[in-house]
């Protein structure tokens, strides 16, 4: 398929290339993930008992707190982290920790980025440029 | 962004690597947000609890805080949010030593960069209140949301990072409720009925920020019949911010801004008893046994102190059921000084100091007492303690009580 490209808000972090795990819900890391196993721990989080790990999560908001400023950080450091976040829209505490901790992160799409990402999908991010590539959509080959 | 020949100088080194540090930090947020400048703060205060640094953050904080002397001070005051632990208690609570030596690492390397250890998330009752047009760094929810409402002062949620940089630099990136025109009421709610107690304060701010759910969106609350006091605005506001990542509310005739709207804003929402008892009556579990009775989140007051100690009245609690009373360091000496304490304890409640209690190894202190079953006043703890693997109610403090007495709830 010929990449679809989805423009946002430049971001923080790396250039990245991966697999989307896409919910409509929102996220904290101290709130919904226990981050030893690397799984989404809250009962009623859409993406309850998935893995995140090396994943790029495609979500809609931050919800409140401040502790995934230091958690993204030391999640990275244990290497049981998300490869990148896409969001619609999130708080100063997720690109705060974004930034911290060195994980890609970008947001503000034209459109609901978790209509417009399925899970599955392999997307390439660029930060600096504010771009996000659909590589490849599992059944349409690439 | 704009920096001006000081804050170039910082991200240049010739200030030191502590503020180079911080100020490539902050340029790095305000940049994704968009800030043109930056700007001075009158205090900063980090959360900076174990659980959420880790060995790496405790590592990163040790590194930073290697620096001289004159490289590594704050520039303005800045005080610490609650630990992970108090070493008083924690063994009472089955943390390990493990936890209290990462602890203890945090704490010596903060204090070498001149933060006051305050370990509180409620400063703006205890340490200094915050003043109308004062731009802040304040690194817990709850904070910032009383802080932006009550007061009319002015911050974003700053995470832990974000509020030490912002110790170092003395400033942070002018952008979200620093601006007049991000605190626009952008919702409107209209009360029906009053609420009752803090646990129902709580439930109010949770179902506004359920409806809100953004950190963008700045709810206006109409109808409150009198002022709800600090404690209650403490709870509403921590609820808010905790289910629905809010920063500021408005309520005329309470909080300290008048509230311009911004114009797609809409008909007001009705919020009456029946939304609130349905907020509750979602997280019931009657009859059933309870581990963990928990007064924290936000800490409590020498007022609540009081309140506990005279809800439990002389009675014990159930030999299979655990109390834990969190407050301030400062609330806790005034609270021993004035008898509260004794009182409390005597019924064989835990009362700790500059700790909480999600942020305080939940996760582990389950696995270790067994703890599943938790009754707590704090809307906010409600919404939180779920993905720790808890079962948690709310009630009133009254009922709570009556449920760490009975060791179930009725």
């Amino acid at each position: 398929m010929t990449p679809t490209v989805l423009r946002c808000h430049p971001g923080v972090g790396p250039a990245v290339e991966g697999i989307a795990l896409v919910a409509q819900d929102n996220f904290s890391a101290r709130y919904d993930l226990d981050r030893k196993q690397g799984v989404f721990s809250r009962p009623s989080h859409a993406l309850a008992g998935q893995s995140y790990a090396g994943r790029i999560l495609v979500l809609n908001d931050a919800k409140g707190g401040v502790a995934t400023a230091w958690m993204l950080h030391e999640m990275k450091a244990r290497g049981i982290v998300p490869l990148a976040l896409v969001f619609n829209r999130v708080n100063p505490i997720l690109a705060q920790g974004a930034a911290f901790g060195n994980v890609t992160m970008v947001d503000r799409f034209d459109g609901d980025v978790t209509a417009l990402i399925r899970t599955g999908d392999r997307l390439r991010i660029d930060p600096a440029a504010g771009t996000v590539e659909i590589l490849d959509r599992e059944g349409q080959g690439a | 962004m704009q920096l001006n020949d000081e804050e170039r100088a910082m991200l240049a080194g010739a200030l030191g690597e502590p503020r180079r540090w911080a100020i490539a930090h902050q340029v790095a947020v305000g940049e994704f947000f968009d800030a043109a400048d930056m700007v001075p703060v009158a205090q900063a205060h980090i959360m900076a609890d174990t659980e959420s640094l880790g060995e790496a953050g405790v590592a990163f904080l040790e590194r930073l805080a290697a620096a001289p002397g004159a490289e590594r001070r704050v520039r303005v005051p800045t005080l610490t949010d609650p630990r992970g632990l108090d070493v008083a208690v924690y063994k009472r609570l089955g943390q390990s030593a493990a936890m209290a030596a990462l602890e203890a690492r945090a704490i010596a390397a903060l204090k070498a960069f001149g933060v006051l250890m305050t370990d509180t998330c409620i400063n703006y009752q205890t340490i200094l209140p915050p003043v109308r047009g004062e731009h802040l760094a304040m690194g817990d929810t709850g904070v910032v949301i009383y802080t932006n409402s009550v007061f009319g002062a002015r911050s974003n949620f700053e995470g832990g990072p974000s509020a030490l940089a912002a110790g170092l630099t003395g400033r942070t990136p002018r952008y979200g409720f620093h601006l007049d025109a991000c605190r626009r009421a952008t919702r409107r709610f209209r009360l029906g009925a009053s609420p009752r107690d803090l646990s129902e304060w709580g439930a109010l701010g949770g179902i506004v920020g359920r409806a809100c759910g953004s950190y963008w969106e700045v709810p206006l609350i109409e109808g409150i019949a009198a002022p709800p006091g600090s404690d209650a605005l403490k709870h509403f506001g921590a609820a808010l911010a905790s289910y629905g990542s809010v920063a500021l509310f408005h309520m005329p005739g309470v909080t300290a801004e008048p509230a311009a709207m911004a114009d797609a804003a809409g008909d007001a929402v009705a919020i009456g008893r029946a939304e609130i008892d349905a907020f509750v009556a979602g997280y019931a579990a009657p009859g059933e046994a309870v581990d963990v009775v928990v007064f924290a989140a936000p800490q409590l007051s020498l007022i609540e102190m009081q309140e506990v100690a005279d809800a439990i009245g002389g009675r014990q609690v159930h030999p299979r059921t655990t109390l834990l009373v969190a407050t301030s360091p400062e609330i806790k000496h005034a609270a021993d000084r004035m008898g509260l304490t004794a009182r409390i304890e005597a019924s064989g409640a835990v009362v700790a100091a500059g700790m909480c209690f999600y942020n305080s190894y939940a996760g582990e202190m389950a696995e270790a007492n067994g703890w599943r079953r938790l009754v707590t006043n704090s809307a906010k703890l409600v919404n939180i303690i779920g993905g720790y693997g808890y079962r948690p109610s709310l009630a009133s403090l009254e009922r709570c009580v009556e449920a760490a007495v009975a060791g179930r709830m009725r």
